[in-house]
């Protein structure tokens, strides 16, 4: 493959193509998308969920034919001769089939076996693919023992046996810490920048798209953009702006109040100030009629470009947006804010002689909204099965809204709602039975409970698909689905473990949107996250790794942590890998001396 | 404690449409049984009918005549072939085109007049001891019937002694009276233990099992609103397999069906009792797959379905002792056929019901303790 030449690595043109949704409608899931993909580059796929991001991949790679249109992939016709593309390609789909049972060599030869590789060719390409995803002192763990990021980069490694002509991954960060994304990242762009390999990648986080050298926007199965990033960012110029509270209102107080505005399109904490994009046409003066606001414009972002093309509809909120603002519970928990809901008191959790979670201490208060930071495998997700009493301490003490959860657990239990990670209501249920069933578990009945699902039907604009099953909703609904059944029997406190993972940025505003209200109605709100970006949500958070908590307090204290001489501004992510990389760097205190 | 029920409710309620929406799953669970006792009933006979078999007769008299007409008038044997030489036989056998070779000597009727022994040989295919045993047996009273017949023609005392059979509950030894009776216990094992164990497996696998812990149901209310819709499916599958038994094969019921009920119910508990054990140690849905087919395997070979148990080797019939599908055999059979009431049934009662009392117990312990 020659390097920089003009002839296209991937060519669509008029692409379409259609399923059948559950319902036995027809869904077009790609509609006229023409593009041509250059060789030696790294081009990012973005959009929404159900975009048609997958449906595109799946087509690249020969798995599917589309209805029309014609797709020539490394100068093959992929109707004619599908085998020839997967000979050349390397695909890593977002569930990469790893033998979980298998150790880590194992894995890697079983596809080296599947792809043909020859010995010979093995022993050239073991070593330099265990350099590149650091797996080599790990190779005889089983791959069902790795952390999340690692199982991507075997993955990764297996799909890469082989040299391939051209390298397409589906969603490849989803789920992972920051800390691995930027090692996959590494990877990824080593790939293209030393070997030449065009890759094509589909992602839900717009700063990775924003590293790409060309982008592909689809959204509803349309193309909506291709080219730089900076042809998307370059739609919001101008019309970003940071604002800044002079009377010290919260960030997230004051996001929330400034989406409401007409003229605001988008707009998201950020270092304790608050960014936003203007509609077009919107008046000269940002800061006219809002006293007490400081407006100054900043570049935008690719981030801000994409709310541009995906909410055309100027001068009109989005639907989902106004809904979500709305979100009010009927019995709001008492206010008696500042108290702490949740005490935890030197927590030591054991799996063996496996310390998962060592000594750790923090108060969450009421009202709060307290995030729980750290890479894979720090024991964020055992101190959160902790506090939602899945798991018990081995020691220490631990407080739910001042009941011990040892003591009465069913009663503490009544007081938490509970959204896990990976969609966890009865797929073979539907909506309306989902609920119907969470509303009984919670002891809801009679007229309060019809009462209750009815609230939960209007406010997550369920009732549409009521008689839908549980499993065949698309991503954004089943976690709508989550949050309204754990809210039906408007808990204290509302764990929410990673919630938003895998979700597009509109399904994540909508949804941070609801949480802000319950906030600021008492309700007490736990969350672990990837996204580093919405960790400006929270009133607090604690970054925690290997068990212990390294760094406590407000985002701003915490990004202030992360500051360098040649980085006076860093961002969330940047700060959090500051912070691990400062507690995993052998012995701190010789250094200091 | 209405709190309580109500949630169990609940979730019988949940696993109820979980197991019946799917019209899949909703035709495995109630066509399965009848499909299995018809299959059972045609398929699984012991009984012999239309056994081929050959004939190499050297004596070719009318007293070999009579003994050959008794055989082929038994309506157990089809002649297939009149042999003229012994080294015809072994290629029959060999083939498996007879499973039967008479061998009449050229003296029989001589011998049989002159008041001599006169024996006749029969040869078996032995590869199916079972069947061959059998067919020998027929053969045997076969020969007998001869033998009264010619003692009575040639003005002979009759034998001394004379047997005459009499099978209670089952005058015509159909192995379907013994075999569908006992499937109802047979199948209702195989689906309670199956479902049960795989419940809990699948809300472990897919997560909600998480989300239902975090709700205040107490570890005993999952396990009751798992155990009794089991059950209740387990009722209808007994259901199911009776009328077939009753409406198809038209065994006839000779006790009570409230007996019948109260023992079925009893067995069904602990079958649930282990499968929500193994559903408690079970991590994967495929776990809990594999040890219940581990399970399954054998309760049922040491259960009396189709070998007796007091034919086994002692240490397995001690091993049957743990088995509660063995007492539900035994229970159905007597209450089916025998018609005895629940007074006489206590040594199949007390023991499931310590099985019941012993596996739900260490199921309840197992989820208390996967907790910590």
């Amino acid at each position: 493959m020659s390097v920089g030449s003009g002839v296209p690595v991937i060519e669509g043109r008029k692409l379409a193509k259609s399923f059948r949704g559950p319902g036995k409608q027809l869904v077009q899931a790609l509609d006229d998308v023409s593009f041509a993909v250059m060789p030696g580059t790294l081009t990012a796929l973005v959009g929404p969920d159900g975009a048609g991001k997958t449906t595109l991949i799946r087509l690249m790679a020969g798995l599917m034919i589309a209805d029309a249109g014609e797709l020539t992939v490394l100068g093959f016709d992929v109707k004619g001769d599908p085998q020839a593309i997967q000979d050349r390609i390397g695909y890593m789909p977002q569930r990469f089939g790893l033998y979980e049972d298998l150790s880590v060599q194992e894995n890697l030869d079983l596809y080296a076996d599947m792809h043909g590789v020859s010995a010979q060719d093995r022993r050239a390409r073991y070593p330099m693919l265990m350099e590149m995803t650091a797996l080599g002192p790990f190779t005889r763990r089983l791959a069902g023992k790795l952390s999340g990021g690692m199982k991507q980069k075997l993955g990764l490694a297996c799909t890469l046996v082989r040299a391939p002509d051209l390298l397409l991954l589906d969603e490849p960060t989803v789920g992972v810490d920051p800390l691995s994304r930027r090692e996959l990242w590494d990877i990824v762009s080593r790939l293209v920048r030393e070997e030449g390999v065009p890759v094509l990648l589909s992602t839900a986080y717009l700063d990775e798209a924003a590293r790409c050298e060309h982008v592909m926007v689809l959204h509803q199965g349309k193309l909506l953009s291709q080219g730089p990033p900076s042809a998307v960012s370059g739609l919001a110029d101008g019309r970003v702006f940071d604002v800044q509270s002079d009377g010290g209102e919260p960030a997230r107080e004051l996001q929330a109040r400034l989406l409401d505005e007409p003229d605001v399109l988008d707009a998201s904490p950020e270092a304790g100030r608050v960014r936003i994009v203007r509609r077009e046409g919107a008046p000269e003066d940002p800061g006219a009629g809002s006293a007490g606001l400081r407006f100054s414009p900043v570049p935008a972002r690719f981030e801000d470009g994409f709310m541009v093309l995906l909410q055309p509809n100027a001068g009109q909120a989005g639907p989902a947006k106004d809904d979500a603002a709305d979100m009010k519970l009927e019995h709001p928990p008492a206010a008696d804010a500042g108290q702490p809901v949740i005490e935890v008191d030197k927590v030591v959790k054991r799996f063996g002689d496996f310390v998962a979670v060592d000594q750790i201490s923090f108060q969450i208060r009421r009202g709060e909204i307290f995030g729980l930071l750290g890479p894979n495998g720090a024991g964020k997700t055992t101190t959160f099965r902790m506090l939602c009493g899945l798991l018990r301490p081995t020691s220490g003490g631990l407080k739910i809204a001042g009941a011990d959860l040892k003591r009465s657990p069913a009663s503490a239990r009544q007081k938490i709602g509970y959204v896990a990670q990976k969609f966890s209501l009865y797929a073979q249920l539907s909506v309306a039975e989902n609920l119907d069933f969470f509303a009984s578990a919670y002891g809801l009945y009679g007229a309060r409970r019809r009462q209750r699902i009815d609230w939960a039907m209007a406010q997550f604009q369920l009732g549409p698909i009521a008689n839908q099953l549980g499993g065949q909703l698309p991503g954004g609904y089943k976690q709508r689905l989550a949050t309204a059944a754990a809210l039906l029997h408007e808990p204290d406190i509302l764990f929410l473990d990673e919630a938003t993972s895998g979700a597009d940025p509109l399904a994540r505003r909508e949804f941070w949107r609801r949480i802000t209200a319950l906030a600021q109605q008492g309700v007490t709100v736990i969350v672990t996250t990837h996204f580093m970006v919405e960790a400006e949500y929270c009133d607090r958070i604690a970054i925690l790794d290997s068990g212990r908590v390294l760094a406590q307090g407000s985002p701003a204290e915490i990004r202030a942590r992360g500051a360098t001489a040649s980085n006076a501004q860093p961002t969330m992510e940047d700060a959090f890998i500051a912070v691990i990389e400062a507690a995993r760097a052998p012995s701190p205190n010789e250094r200091a001396a | 404690m209405l709190a309580s029920l109500r949630r169990i409710l609940a979730l019988i309620r949940k696993e109820i449409l979980a197991v019946l929406k799917d019209a899949r799953t909703r035709n495995m669970l109630l066509i399965q049984p009848v499909l299995q006792c018809l299959l059972f009933g045609y398929a699984a006979t012991l009984d012999l009918n239309n056994v081929p078999y050959a004939v190499l007769d050297r004596d070719r008299s009318t007293a070999s005549s009579a003994l050959l007409a008794k055989l082929d008038g038994s309506g157990v044997f089809h002649r297939i072939a009149n042999l003229t030489q012994a080294d015809q036989m072994k290629r029959l056998i060999d083939n498996q085109t007879v499973l039967l070779v008479i061998q009449i000597d050229p003296d029989f009727q001589r011998r049989l007049s002159a008041g001599e022994d006169a024996p006749v040989q029969m040869i078996a295919d032995g590869r199916n001891s079972n069947t061959a045993g059998a067919a020998l047996g027929y053969a045997g009273a076969a020969v007998d019937s001869f033998n009264a017949d010619w003692r009575a023609d040639h003005g002979l005392p009759p034998s001394p002694i004379t047997v005459s059979p009499r099978a209670w509950y089952n005058a015509n030894l159909e192995t379907r009276w013994n075999l569908i009776p006992a499937l109802v216990g047979t199948i209702t094992l195989m689906s309670t233990l199956m479902l049960s164990a795989l419940s809990v497996a699948r809300e472990r696998e897919e997560g909600t099992f998480d989300q239902l812990l975090v709700t205040p149901f107490r570890p005993v209310e999952i396990m009751a609103g798992k155990a009794i819709p089991a059950m209740m499916i387990g009722v209808v599958q007994a259901t199911n397999a009776l009328l077939v038994a009753q409406l198809w094969f038209r065994i006839p019921f000779a006790g009570s069906y409230v007996t019948l009920y109260v023992g079925l119910i009893l067995f069904l508990l602990a079958a649930v009792g282990i499968g929500l054990f193994v559903s408690s140690i079970a991590a994967t849905m495929q776990q809990a797959m594999l040890y219940a087919f581990v399970t399954i395997m054998p309760f049922s070979l040491l259960s009396g379905l189709t070998t007796p148990i007091s034919s086994m080797p002692a240490v397995m019939q001690d091993f049957t002792l743990i088995n509660p599908l063995r007492y539900a055999i035994d229970l159905v059979h007597r209450v089916y056929l025998e018609g005895v009431g629940l007074d006489r049934l206590t040594p199949d009662l007390w023991p499931m019901a310590i099985i019941a009392a012993v596996t739900l117990s260490a199921a309840a312990w197992m989820f208390r303790n996967r907790l910590e």
